[in-house]
């Protein structure tokens, strides 16, 4: 049970295989026995959950069939819950109680999806390892040692470790196809706008989007279909219908154009990733796809320019952390700018602070054109390279991550930390979709083949991406111990 | 950047970066600068700045009241508060 996807889950609880409390208390006890050493959620609603799956079960029972029904869903700790705590994974929101739901919980809810709790994350989302969470690090379940990745490190590392079977994650650079590569599943980032910002904490506005963590794509399909559309209270929501992504999953790959980027098997690409990457576009070629080799001139600048841009958008965005009017808030201010300073200085952890520092620097006068408008204007270069690429191919193909998943505190460096996102990062300033599905095992630890597609190209990228799992079986190589028999 | 110029930004960013952590500080956020100055390696003359992935301008809705009274709800986050206002240290003598 705690293996399987959710579209087996679902056709399981359709045909009264188990109920929904069976899943969702098997789930709850596989947390309380694996979390002390995974670390992969903050929270865990056992009440809640257990009477939304009751409901769930009734509402089965009176004929509702609604594919995410009674099916078990995390939180990334970025996304509010109503009278749920949300901390971000940092002090600033250790003891913040939202009043409200976030949309994508909104909607998800409505799906019938049992909410089982909110999971670990770098700070703000800030880091690619999940090791600046305030609450400490999640461990990888192929290999505690490790890093699950970040920022939507907790998410991963529970779909991976058989402790849910989806969540939800949020990518502004790399944070769930990064984490989905070194776990071993499936990890989705919609095109900029498709999935409501509201109610998800902010670090970049102009990069973050909300997706999917799951064991498929076809079960990407199935939370997209939920998440997806326009919601009023998000001014960058998108206003155009939401396809039926699990009907196009089917389609033949038969003349499929993929483009292979030059710069993505550049040096610094671990040779056993490449021979696996290499080995994942062979079968897709197999399939009938062509191979169409592309260059993307500009990608070398996407982590200098994101390194500015969100960080800009981060000073200004977590200026609302002032100590007034929720979050931390120092003992015996002694003025007001001692309250601000003070509460802010204790309430944020070293990476976030310094991005704000960064950021206020690229803002402030005299530097503005010199850093803020240069990544702007590069920013235009880096989605140029892709308008064209995209007239020539219908989706990019390339390795999620230069490597696997990293030991605890080898990346102590933050530049070298930022150059982890290389091949992840272009895709979130051109705003583009962008999928990682399992590819393969170096030394025993997955990596991931990233495919890119044009803008609102969800469809097809589901499709391709479920397509290469009727091809190959990797997404179904779960850590040996997530059927839970094993500690 | 030198440590008077990490001071500048702190103040500006409302942040506290003590004598004792001022130079590991300056050495990372140095290291940051200079990940970002490649930047400078390309010409980017007549090239329109990019805010928004699609270029969208802002939507906008009809003038009408959507949100409710939630004044007590919100004012409950706050670490101090009373008859409906925020409580912060005295700011005029």
């Amino acid at each position: 049970m705690l293996r399987l996807n959710v579209t087996e889950l679902s056709a399981e609880l359709s045909r009264g295989a188990f109920s929904s409390v069976e899943l969702v208390r098997a789930c709850l006890e596989r947390i309380q026995r694996r979390n002390p050493s995974l670390n992969a959620f903050i929270s865990i609603c056992e009440e809640s959950a257990l009477a939304e799956a009751a409901a769930a079960d009734a509402a089965r029972a009176a004929g509702d069939s609604k594919p995410l029904l009674g099916i078990p869903l995390a939180h990334k700790d970025i996304f509010c819950t109503r009278g749920l705590a949300t901390t971000c994974g940092s002090r600033m929101l250790r003891d913040f109680v939202p009043p409200y739901d976030a949309g994508v919980v909104e909607r998800l809810r409505g799906a019938g999806a049992v909410l089982i709790g909110k999971t670990n994350m770098d700070e703000f989302a800030m880091g690619s390892s999940n090791e600046t969470s305030f609450f400490g690090p999640a461990r990888n379940p192929h290999d505690p040692g490790r890093v699950p990745g970040g920022s939507s490190g907790g998410s991963a590392a529970a779909v991976a470790g058989g402790l849910c079977p989806m969540a939800t994650g949020t990518d502004t650079g790399g944070s769930i196809r990064q984490p989905a590569s070194f776990c071993g599943i499936t990890g989705f980032k919609p095109s900029y706008g498709r999935v409501s910002r509201w109610g998800m904490i902010a670090f970049a506005s102009s990069l973050d989007q909300a997706g999917t963590l799951t064991r498929s794509a076809a079960d990407a399909a199935l939370m997209m279909r939920a998440m997806a559309g326009l919601d009023p209270r998000d001014s960058t929501s998108v206003d155009r219908p939401v396809e039926d992504y699990a009907s196009e999953l089917e389609r033949p790959l038969r003349g499929l154009r993929v483009g292979v980027p030059a710069p993505h098997f550049a040096e610094g690409l671990s040779p056993g990733v490449e021979r696996g990457i290499r080995a994942a576009l062979a079968e897709l070629e197999k399939a009938g796809a062509e191979l169409i080799d592309i260059d993307l001139p500009n990608n070398h600048l996407s982590v200098p320019a994101y390194y500015v841009v969100a960080p800009a958008e981060a000073s200004a965005n977590l200026s609302r952390y002032d100590g007034v009017r929720y979050g931390h808030r120092c003992e015996n201010p002694v003025d007001l700018d001692d309250l601000y300073t003070r509460s802010r200085s204790e309430g944020f952890g070293d990476e976030v602070k310094r991005r704000i520092l960064v950021g206020t620097y690229a803002l402030s006068a005299g530097y503005y054109d010199a850093y803020y408008r240069k990544a702007q204007r590069i920013r235009r270069l880096i989605r140029r390279d892709f308008t064209e690429a995209f007239t020539k191919v219908d989706v990019i193909a390339g390795p999620t991550s230069p490597h696997v998943a990293f030991p605890h505190g080898a990346k102590a460096d933050p530049v070298e930390m930022y150059l982890e996102d290389i091949f992840t990062i272009a895709v979130n300033l051109a705003g583009l979709p962008g999928i990682s599905v399992p590819a393969g095992f170096e030394d025993g630890l997955p990596f991931g083949l990233q495919i890119i597609g044009p803008d609102f190209g969800e469809a097809r990228l589901l499709n391709v991406a479920h397509q290469f799992q009727q091809l190959t079986d990797w997404h179904r190589r779960l850590p040996a111990d997530a059927a839970g028999e094993a500690s | 950047m030198d440590k008077s110029e990490i001071d500048k930004i702190a103040t500006l960013a409302r942040l506290r970066v003590s004598p004792a952590e001022a130079d590991e500080v300056a050495t990372r956020i140095g290291g940051i600068l200079t990940l970002i100055d490649q930047m400078q390696s390309v010409d980017t003359a007549g090239v329109e700045p990019l805010a928004h992935p699609l270029d969208a301008v802002q939507r906008l809705r009809a003038d009408e009241v959507t949100e409710t009274d939630r004044r007590d709800e919100l004012l409950a986050l706050a670490p101090s508060s009373r008859d409906g206002l925020f409580l912060v240290p005295k700011v005029i003598e």
